[in-house]
């Protein structure tokens, strides 16, 4: 049986996550209350777990690390159709930037046990450094692709893939167990459907904090972050805007004759 | 006596035995930091038949050349590579290590950050060294910049993008020292490049594009978003994008410009339904006229434009697009 492991964030919800913002005054962050959302990609990442479910024997575990509140995006991965979820949460884990956030997701991993298959989304959208998936590869002591945008060959002891790269793609052979992290490009995520969130209702998530992940505390979160933010600064623009204004006929005149004007046209 | 300060480290990448320019361009930018640190400048770079080229290193300002020169390094191979950085720079103690934020370049950094149990930065646009002696690494976020800093391991490492810093002078005169790199013996690899595929980019180049018509939410849908391109299209222009337009599938990942994208620095700049978040438009450098149609009046996006038109682009756009064309036929015609 391949035994998949799925990799989801909770980031705040890209439409409203504009809201948080440097209060120019204290240079603090605006405490703006936007909800928590399945990154984008991650759901990438879920329709590659669920499409190997539907031709291979395998079996899907969510795995995340969060507040207790990103219970629910896992929550919705098992209505999606994944077998059993994982939530790592617990004070200690704030703060962490991608190096503790990949060591963290890795002792879970380890805890979990065996796995063939480990894959993330290819960014998340309020991080998006790109970073989690290899550096948690490193920290397990196994390959990984990045950028994987087709699935060539699979379900052998090697996997043949293509990655998206500048211009083009590089077609890589890698030996499971193996970490992906996966583009928009590979697939189009299905929607939640009402039976399996009915399904969903009997599965249980198991959440582990600080103890039962048996880690250090100065390994994780904050502490354990070779990073970290130094200063928040606002940024005085350079221009302002002249508006042109009048009807739509004259603002499309005016605007031609300033840019044949500036010569840029 | 202060311990003398590891090196300023850039791993530079090639392709077809060609240096990439953001490599060069990060050599430009380690040698201002080396000068603050009263350190050297060191390149580290990996390929097939690169000994005729290094010489571009040197005349871009590296001290030193760690040279890996061999058939099964002239693509990307990432454990390879990996081993080989990761050694050297446990062997040499880097103080700093730039790396491009390319295909490559964000595989590579965090497989390496992550070995050497250092941290890392993504998508910096600024790098300076404050008065600590420590690298400050600045990235916009949350309207704002924030600098990150790796305050104790070593070494501080950092990605970035391709004309974020610019392309240093060249002096052909200088020289320096080529340290060539032993190749480890075929470590039976989990992972393997078979084959790298690369295509003619369709349109033009947005890198290097006079003209830049970018693209956002504000599209609304596909219509919306064909209306944009045919603007860039009449123009000649390079057409660019903002992350939800690349997020809702309009357009791809290679069109977005910003910290996570491509940098632009057009003549012309014409930005249409986004709203002027700092991560997209602090990938807009130097451009000559900045141009931006947006239906919200308080858009962040007028405070950094020279001339703003508030209106639906659906309906504007249209308008815009047949009065260029006969500004066009004009001009044939004088
Ligand atoms: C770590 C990180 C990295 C990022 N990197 C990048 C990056 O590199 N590049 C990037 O672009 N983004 C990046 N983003 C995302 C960025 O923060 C913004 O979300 C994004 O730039 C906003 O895009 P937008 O302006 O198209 O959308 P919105 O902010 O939603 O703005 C849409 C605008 O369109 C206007 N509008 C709506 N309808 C119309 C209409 N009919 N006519 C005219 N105007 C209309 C609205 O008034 C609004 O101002 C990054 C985010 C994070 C967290
Ligand atoms: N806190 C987290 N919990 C679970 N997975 C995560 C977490 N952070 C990042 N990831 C995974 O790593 C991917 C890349 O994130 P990033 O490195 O932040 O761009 C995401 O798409 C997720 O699959």
């Amino acid at each position: 049986m391949l035994k998949i492991i799925v990799c989801v964030k909770a980031v705040p919800d890209p439409k409203e996550a504009h809201k948080i913002k440097i209060d120019p005054a204290t240079k603090t962050l605006t405490r703006a209350d936007v909800p928590l959302v399945l990154n984008l990609l991650d759901k990438n990442a879920m329709e590659l777990a669920l499409l190997l479910k539907e031709q291979l024997d395998a079996h899907i575990t969510v795995l995340s690390m969060g507040p207790p509140v990103a219970g629910n995006i896992v929550k919705e991965c098992l209505a999606l159709g994944a077998n059993q979820g994982f939530l790592l949460s617990d004070r200690a884990f704030g703060g962490a930037d991608a190096y503790a956030t990949a060591y963290t997701l890795a002792k879970g991993i380890e805890k979990i046990g065996e796995f063939d298959l480990i894959i993330c989304g290819m960014a998340s959208s309020d991080g998006s450094t790109e970073w989690v998936g290899p550096e948690m590869a490193a920290f397990l002591k196994v390959p990984v692709v990045t950028r994987v945008n087709e699935i060539v060959e699979f379900g052998g002891e090697w996997w043949k893939v293509k990655a998206s790269l500048e211009n083009g793609y590089r077609l890589m052979q890698v030996k499971l167990p193996a970490v992906f992290t996966v583009s928009r490009e590979l697939n189009t995520p299905r929607t939640l459907s009402f039976s399996g969130i009915i399904k969903a209702r009997k599965k249980e998530i198991t959440l582990w904090d600080l103890n039962e992940l048996g880690v250090l505390e100065e390994t994780v979160g904050q502490k354990g972050s070779p990073t970290i933010v130094s200063s928040l600064a606002t940024v005085n623009s350079k221009r302002i805007a002249e508006i042109i204004s009048g009807t739509r006929e004259d603002k499309v005149e005016q605007l031609v004759q300033k840019l044949a004007d500036a010569a840029v046209i | 006596m202060n311990k003398q300060c590891g090196s300023v480290w850039v791993v530079a990448e090639q392709i077809d035995c060609r240096i990439l320019p953001v490599s060069l361009q990060l050599i430009g930018q380690a040698r201002k930091l080396a000068k603050e640190l009263n350190t050297s400048v060191e390149t580290v770079i990996l390929g097939d038949q690169m000994d005729k080229r290094v010489q571009e290193f040197f005349a871009a300002g590296a001290d030193r050349i760690y040279l890996g020169n061999a058939p099964e390094l002239a693509i990307y191979q990432p454990e390879m590579y990996t081993e080989m950085i990761v050694k050297l720079a446990k062997e040499h103690q880097p103080e700093i290590m730039l790396i491009g934020s390319t295909s490559m370049g964000t595989e590579l950094a965090p497989l390496v950050a992550a070995r050497l149990g250092t941290g890392l930065t993504a998508h910096c646009i600024d790098l300076i060294i404050d008065d600590n002696k420590i690298l400050e690494q600045r990235i916009p976020a949350y309207g704002g910049l924030i600098s990150i800093i790796c305050p104790e391991k070593r070494p501080q490492m950092a990605t970035i993008a391709s004309g974020v810093f610019p392309h240093p002078e060249l002096d052909e005169s200088r020289t320096g020292e080529i340290i060539h790199l032993e190749i480890p013996n075929e470590i039976s690899p989990r992972v393997q490049t078979l084959e790298i595929v690369r295509e003619e980019p369709e349109g033009i180049p947005l890198e290097s594009a006079p003209i830049v018509v970018a693209g956002g939410a504000g599209a609304g849908d596909i219509e919306g978003w064909r209306i944009i391109a045919g603007l860039s299209e009449i123009l000649n222009a390079a057409l660019g994008s903002t992350r939800p337009a690349v997020d809702e599938g309009w357009t791809e990942l290679e069109t977005m410009i910003g910290q996570s994208g491509k940098m632009v620095s057009p003549e012309l700049y014409i930005g249409v339904g986004l709203s002027g978040e700092l991560q997209h438009m602090v990938g807009i450098v130097g451009a000559k006229v900045m141009v931006a149609i947006n239906n919200d009046a308080n858009a962040p996006v007028f405070e950094q434009v020279d001339y703003g038109i508030v209106d639906d682009c659906r309906e504007f756009v249209p308008m815009l697009i047949e009065k260029i064309k006969e500004y066009q036929e004009r001009k044939i015609t004088c």
